[in-house]
C-alpha cells in the first residue's frame, strides 16, 4: 500500500476490552485510512463483534483510546454506516424494505420525526445504488438473505457515511449473492472507507485491499498477504485459505516457537 | 336484537362500560403492538401484577385504588425498565421477583385494612360495569397521552423496535424512548385494569396484535387492525357477558382467545394449501420439461 498522508478515519490505540471477568480484546491498535478496504478475519469467539462494538462506542474499552473521524466513538459514529450481521429473527418483524432503509436517516433531535424530501431522495438513491429500488415495497420476510444484506447496506448508505463497517456481510448468503455484494462494496470503496469483519477467510481475502487477523489480539500490517504471525495470532487450528492467487490451499496445523499445537 | 341493544344502552353503567371498552381498545391496540414486537410481554405482565401492590396501599390509606395502581405501575415500570436495559442476562429473574413482590405487598396491605373488601376482586378480574364517569375521564386522558406519544415518535419507535443497536449508533435517545414506552405500558395496564383486570390484561395487550401480525406486515397496520380487534372483543364480550350473566372481563378474554385460535388455525390451513399448490405446480412444471 502507498503511504498515506491523510489522517485515519478510525484509530484504535492499545485497546483492551471485555465483559465482566472476560478479556476479549488485548492491546489492539489499528488505523483505517480514507479509501482503505480492510478485511479482518478471525475465528468465532475471537472478539470480532466486540471490536465492532468498541469502534461503534457500544462497549467502552477498559483501557486505550478509540477515535472515529478525529472525535470520540460516540461522536464520530454518525459517520459510520453500520451493517450488522443478518439475524433470523429480523425476518419476523413486520416492516418493508423502504422503512428499513429510511431508518438510515434517523438522527438526534425532533427534525427526524418525519421524513423530509431530502431524506426521501437519499433513501431512494441508496436503494438504487444497491439495486433494491424495485423491491422497496416488499416485506423484509419476502426477500432472500442476499437481498436483505443489500437492504442493510442501503440503510447504512442512506446516512451518507464516510466509513462502512460490516459484520459478517456474507455469512448467511448464497455464493452468487455474495459475489454481488462484494462487487457493490468494491464500487462503494471509490468514496467510502470499508472495514469488514468475518470468520470466512476464503470469502474475504479475494476482494479486500488489505487483510488482518483478529483473535483477541489484532495482527495487521496494511498488507494484502497473510503472514505467519497473522495465522499464529488468528488461528490455532488448520484452516482453508486463499493465499495470493492460490485458491483452496489447506495449511496444516502450524507451529509456534517450534512446539506443535493441537 | 334492536330491543336488546336499546335495553343495554338505556343503562348508564352499560354506556360507560362501552365507552371504557372503546378507550381501552385504542390504547391497548397501539401499546400491545409495541409490547409484542419488542418481545416485552413478560415485563408487561410484571407491571400489571405489581400494580396490585398500589391497589392494596390505597385501600389501606383509604384512597382511590386506581390512583394507587397508577403510582405503583409507574414505579414498577421504571424499575423493570431499568433492570431490562441494564441487566440483560438476569433481567427476567429480577422482573419475576418484582412481579410477585408487588402482588404480595398488595395482599398484605389489603389484609391489614379494616372493613368489607368484596370489590377487590374487581381489580384483579375487571369490573367494566362499575366504571364511573371520573374513571372514564382518567382513561381518556391516559389514552390520549399514549396515542399522541406513539403518533409523534412513531418513526423512532419503529427504529428502536426493529434494531436497537443501529438506532444507538445513529445517536437517537434509545434508552429514553424505550423507558418512556415501558412507562406508557404501565399506564395502559392501569386503564385496562377496570375492563379486564390486572391478571387478564396481558391477553388484551397481546392477542389483538398477535392476530393482526398474521395478516398485516407493517407496524402501523398492525396497530390499527389491533384497535379494531380489541373493540370487537371488548364490545362483543361485554354484550355476551350481559346476556348470559357471566363476568365480563373473563368473557372478553375468552372471545379474544377463541378468535386467536381460529385465526391461527385458519392461517395454518391456508399456508398448507398454498404449499400444496406450489408443490403441485412444481411437479407439473417438471413433467412438462421431461
Amino acid at each position: 500500500m502507498e503511504e498515506n498522508s491523510e489522517a485515519p478515519v478510525i484509530s484504535l490505540r492499545n485497546v483492551w476490552a471485555g465483559y465482566d471477568l472476560d478479556t476479549v480484546l488485548e492491546d489492539v491498535s489499528f488505523d483505517l485510512y480514507p479509501r482503505d478496504y480492510v478485511g479482518l478475519i478471525g475465528p468465532n469467539g475471537g472478539g470480532k463483534t466486540t471490536l465492532i462494538k468498541v469502534i461503534l462506542g457500544l462497549v467502552p474499552p477498559r483501557s486505550g483510546s478509540v477515535s472515529v473521524m478525529g472525535a470520540s466513538a460516540q461522536e464520530g459514529r454518525k459517520h459510520i454506516g453500520y451493517v450488522p450481521q443478518l439475524q433470523i429473527s429480523d425476518k419476523a418483524f413486520p416492516i418493508n424494505v423502504w422503512d428499513v432503509v429510511s431508518m438510515g436517516r434517523i438522527k438526534p433531535g425532533f427534525s427526524s420525526l418525519r421524513l423530509n424530501s431530502e431524506d426521501r431522495q437519499r433513501v431512494e438513491e441508496a436503494l438504487r445504488q444497491t439495486g433494491m429500488l424495485e423491491l422497496s415495497k416488499r416485506s423484509i420476510n419476502e426477500i432472500s438473505g442476499g437481498q436483505r444484506q443489500r437492504v442493510y447496506i442501503a440503510r447504512a448508505l442512506a446516512a451518507q457515511p464516510r466509513i462502512l463497517l460490516l459484520d459478517e456481510p456474507t455469512a448467511s448468503v448464497d455464493p452468487h449473492a455474495s459475489v454481488q455484494i462484494y462487487d457493490l462494496l468494491a464500487k462503494l470503496n471509490a468514496e467510502i472507507s470499508i472495514l469488514l469483519i468475518s470468520h470466512d477467510m476464503t470469502a474475504v481475502s479475494a476482494y479486500v485491499k488489505t487483510i488482518g487477523c483478529i483473535n483477541r489480539r489484532l495482527v495487521y500490517h496494511r498488507d494484502k498477504s497473510i503472514s505467519a504471525d497473522m495465522l499464529q495470532a488468528g488461528y490455532e487450528c488448520p484452516i482453508d485459505l486463499i493465499a495470493h492467487g492460490v485458491p483452496h490451499r489447506v495449511l496444516p496445523a502450524h507451529d509456534i516457537d517450534g512446539e506443535r499445537l493441537e | 336484537m334492536i330491543n336488546f341493544l336499546q335495553e343495554v344502552l338505556s343503562y348508564e353503567f352499560m354506556r360507560n362500560a362501552l365507552l371504557a371498552g372503546v378507550i381501552v381498545s385504542a390504547a391497548c391496540g397501539v401499546i400491545g403492538t409495541l409490547v409484542v414486537l419488542n418481545r416485552i410481554v413478560f415485563i408487561s405482565g410484571g407491571i400489571a401484577h405489581a400494580a396490585y401492590g398500589g391497589v392494596g396501599i390505597a385501600y389501606l390509606l383509604g384512597l382511590n385504588p386506581v390512583w394507587g395502581a397508577v403510582g405503583f405501575s409507574l414505579l414498577s415500570s421504571l424499575a423493570m425498565g431499568y433492570v431490562h436495559r441494564k441487566e440483560k442476562s438476569r433481567s427476567d429473574t429480577i422482573i419475576g421477583v418484582m412481579w410477585a413482590l408487588g402482588m404480595a405487598l398488595g395482599i398484605i396491605f389489603v389484609s391489614l385494612s379494616p372493613g368489607y373488601k368484596a370489590d377487590l376482586m374487581s381489580y384483579l378480574f375487571g369490573s367494566i360495569l362499575a366504571v364511573s364517569t371520573a374513571d372514564l375521564w382518567l382513561m381518556l386522558v391516559i389514552a390520549v397521552v399514549v396515542l399522541a406519544f406513539v403518533l409523534v415518535f412513531y418513526r423512532l419507535l419503529l427504529a428502536i423496535s426493529f434494531d436497537e443497536s443501529f438506532s444507538t449508533v445513529r445517536n437517537v435517545p434509545v434508552g429514553l424512548l424505550s423507558m418512556a414506552m415501558i412507562v406508557l405500558i404501565g399506564l395502559t395496564v392501569v386503564i385496562s385494569m377496570r375492563v379486564v383486570g390486572l391478571i387478564l390484561v396481558i391477553a388484551l395487550l397481546t392477542i389483538p396484535p398477535a392476530i393482526a401480525n398474521l395478516y398485516v406486515r407493517e407496524m402501523r397496520g398492525i396497530m390499527l387492525f389491533s384497535i379494531g380487534l380489541s373493540l370487537l372483543f371488548t364490545i362483543s364480550g361485554l354484550l355476551i357477558s350481559y346476556a348470559l350473566n357471566l363476568p365480563s372481563g373473563a368473557v372478553i378474554i375468552l372471545v379474544a382467545s377463541l378468535a386467536y385460535a381460529v385465526a391461527a388455525a385458519f392461517r395454518q390451513i391456508s399456508a398448507r394449501s398454498k404449499m400444496r399448490k406450489e408443490t403441485q405446480n412444481a411437479k407439473n412444471g417438471f413433467e412438462v420439461i421431461r
